[in-house]
């Protein structure tokens, strides 16, 4: 009886260690409440959620975007102008800066996803260039090259998150919220009907799952996430530009699901915290190694992570922490475009 | 008339870099995301080694050959590690390339601009009271000999029948002997001096920058996704449209806005023809 009960309790921990392993990094930061810290789990938290989206998309329903730094700028975008320019109450403003990246998705989604392979790849491709564009050359509305600035804290109410601890907890509980949300989709019909596009489209056609419907909705769900994302990051820095908004984040939020593990459910968060973590450690490291090296030449070494990856283990590290248990794995079930 | 003529240079520089994807596509059917790294490398040797004092024609042929050299390289070292790997593993493969290179490059040559003076010296040539510079002229004829060496290639030698053999079927070119590790990597060579070629001749013009690759490889992807993936008369074609519609909208709506006609042109053509749309005019398929 009492062995059961350990053995349950074991299981769940297992199960859930992800999860713990979160809320332990959670507490250390709120005990060690250094700013740098913050700062640095706000800016993972804030991938994360993008990356949850991408990964839905990229691991689950197979299809990829090259776009999505352009969804992520325009949540912020949104945000930005209905707090700035038209003084909207900040809740609201982020509402609506997730709401219509999502809408632009349901848009563009149907007919793009028709696309297979190259043609799909290059075309969420030529969309980010275009949103970028807009960005920088939207004249008075989005501020042109040089941005918006003097966006107001997020507030609700008497409750004003102007610290960055305060900020920390906010984008924890909306990261764990998601969680719950997509542990529920993963697991429901939707997220069958996902996985089962991704082996065969053929198949999942016949099967009586409205293939084209799914992969909007999927392609909407991730944009909507990345929009909430890109919101919170304005309201975060207070000063949005068009520069990190490029094809640069595009890749990035590739790296970062690729990097974790497509098709698994925490690849994305690790992912997150790996790229991040990596960005500012090659930052220290890069001018001891180079000197006089600044930290753009951080691009060479995303990339051969990339290449390395998807030669070597295209199960990311999820798939390595597979391998280390010892367990089989068939990289060809990666990715099979046809 | 003025605008016609900066069309048609800007649409031969995207036909020559939609020449090269389009010949990696179809002999390999990678679409190769780092093809614009390869003309800012080309480029930006020529232009080092110009300023160390070589003649131009050296120049030229160092360049090509080192970039030659390289896409020889990434091929064994990169992409001939992933054989049997799917379209999209590989496009993030190459789209990773492209990031590295672009970080080598800025490693290199830092952010400045650098310069190659142009291959024939003289006044722009002045023609219905607009005037040509004779640089565009070097690039038509670069983009009318590749043209006609990919021709003669496919069409005359016993090699190009070999690589048409393995674009109509892997397989079958596999049961005949053929091997196609070897063509793929003939391919990256040939591509990698392509594109070099299409740097050299453009940088006088254009300027060289590290950064100048990944906007070129889209632009001469629209290219040859209007004329069709599988179709070289249709990159060139495509190429000029695409150079002509930038030129004239740039030139009478705003020049901001160039980079994003492209886009929507790729949008657009995509949604409606992913086939291309000179598709349908049955240019015979290579």
């Amino acid at each position: 009886m009492n062995a059961l009960n350990k053995a349950t309790i074991l299981v769940a921990i297992k199960k859930h260690s992800p999860l713990l392993i979160m809320l332990f990094f959670f507490l250390v930061a709120l005990i060690v409440n250094n700013n740098y810290i913050y700062s640095t789990l706000i800016v993972i938290g804030l991938y994360s959620i993008t990356a949850l989206g991408l990964g839905i998309l990229m691991g689950y329903a197979g299809q990829i975007s090259f776009g999505h730094a352009a969804f992520f700028g325009l949540g912020s975008y949104t945000a930005a102008i209905l707090a700035t320019r038209f003084e909207l109450p900040a809740f609201l403003a982020l509402a609506a800066g997730a709401l219509l990246p999502g809408l632009v998705a349901s848009l563009i989604g149907r007919q793009t996803l028709k696309l297979q392979g190259h043609y799909l790849a290059l075309a969420t491709l030529g969309f980010g260039i275009l949103v970028h564009i807009i960005f920088s050359e939207g004249g008075n509305l989005t501020g042109g090259p040089s941005g918006l600035s003097d966006i107001p804290y997020l507030s609700l109410n008497d409750l004003l998150i102007d610290s960055d601890k305060k900020f920390f907890i906010l984008v924890c509980i909306v990261l764990m919220l998601l969680i719950l949300c997509i542990n529920n989709l993963v697991h429901s019909r939707m997220g069958r009907a996902l996985r089962a596009i991704k082996e065969s489209e053929y198949a999942a056609e016949n099967a009586g799952i409205d293939c084209s419907s799914i992969k909007q909705k999927a392609f909407t769900f991730s944009a909507v996430l990345a929009g909430l994302a890109g919101g919170l990051y304005a309201f975060y820095v207070t000063f949005i530009s068009p520069s990190p908004f490029g094809f640069h984040t595009s890749v990035q939020f590739v790296l970062m699901v690729v990097i974790g593990g497509l098709g698994t459910f925490w690849g994305p968060l690790i992912g997150a915290a790996a790229v991040v973590v990596l960005g500012e450690v090659l930052r220290e490291l890069i001018p001891l190694v180079i000197p006089g090296a600044g930290g753009e030449y951080q691009i060479i070494f995303y990339g051969l992570i990339l290449c390395g990856i998807m030669i070597y283990q295209p199960q990311g590290l999820s798939g390595l922490a597979q391998v280390i248990k010892g367990r089989s794995i068939n990289a060809s079930r990666n990715f099979k475009a046809k | 008339m003025q605008l016609l003529f900066s069309g048609l240079t800007l649409g031969s520089i995207y036909s020559l870099i939609a020449l090269a994807l389009v010949t990696t596509y179809n002999v390999t059917g990678i679409l190769n995301l780092a093809q614009g790294e390869f003309v800012a490398i080309g480029a930006l040797l020529a232009a080092s080694f110009y300023s160390r004092g070589f003649a131009l024609p050296l120049v030229v042929i160092f360049s090509v050959l080192l970039t030659a050299i390289l896409g020889g390289l990434l091929e064994r070292l990169v992409i001939g590690r992933a054989q049997g790997a799917s379209d999209l593993t590989l496009l993030i493969i190459t789209l990773g390339l492209s990031t590295s290179l672009r970080g080598l490059a800025l490693l290199l040559w830092g952010t400045d601009t650098y310069a190659l003076a142009a291959f024939s010296q003289g006044q722009p040539f002045l023609l219905g009271g607009a005037s040509l510079n004779p640089q565009s002229i070097w690039i038509f004829a670069c983009v009318l000999l590749t043209l006609g060496a990919l021709y003669l290639f496919f069409e005359q030698t016993y090699w190009g029948k070999v690589v048409k053999a393995s674009v109509m079927s892997q397989r079958g070119a596999r049961l005949q002997g053929i091997n196609l590790e070897t063509i793929t990597f003939l391919a990256f060579i040939a591509t990698g001096a392509l594109g070099a070629l299409a740097g050299v001749v453009i940088s006088p013009i254009t300027m060289a920058t590290y950064d100048m690759g990944f906007m070129l490889c889209i632009k001469g992807f629209v290219a040859a996704a209007i004329g069709g993936m599988h179709n070289i008369h249709g990159a060139v074609i495509g190429g000029i449209i695409l150079g002509l519609l930038e030129a004239f909208s740039a030139g009478l709506i705003s020049s901001g806005l160039k980079d994003a006609i492209a886009m929507i042109v790729l949008l657009i053509i995509l949604m409606i023809r992913p086939e291309g749309i000179l598709a349908s005019l049955k240019i015979r398929k290579i």
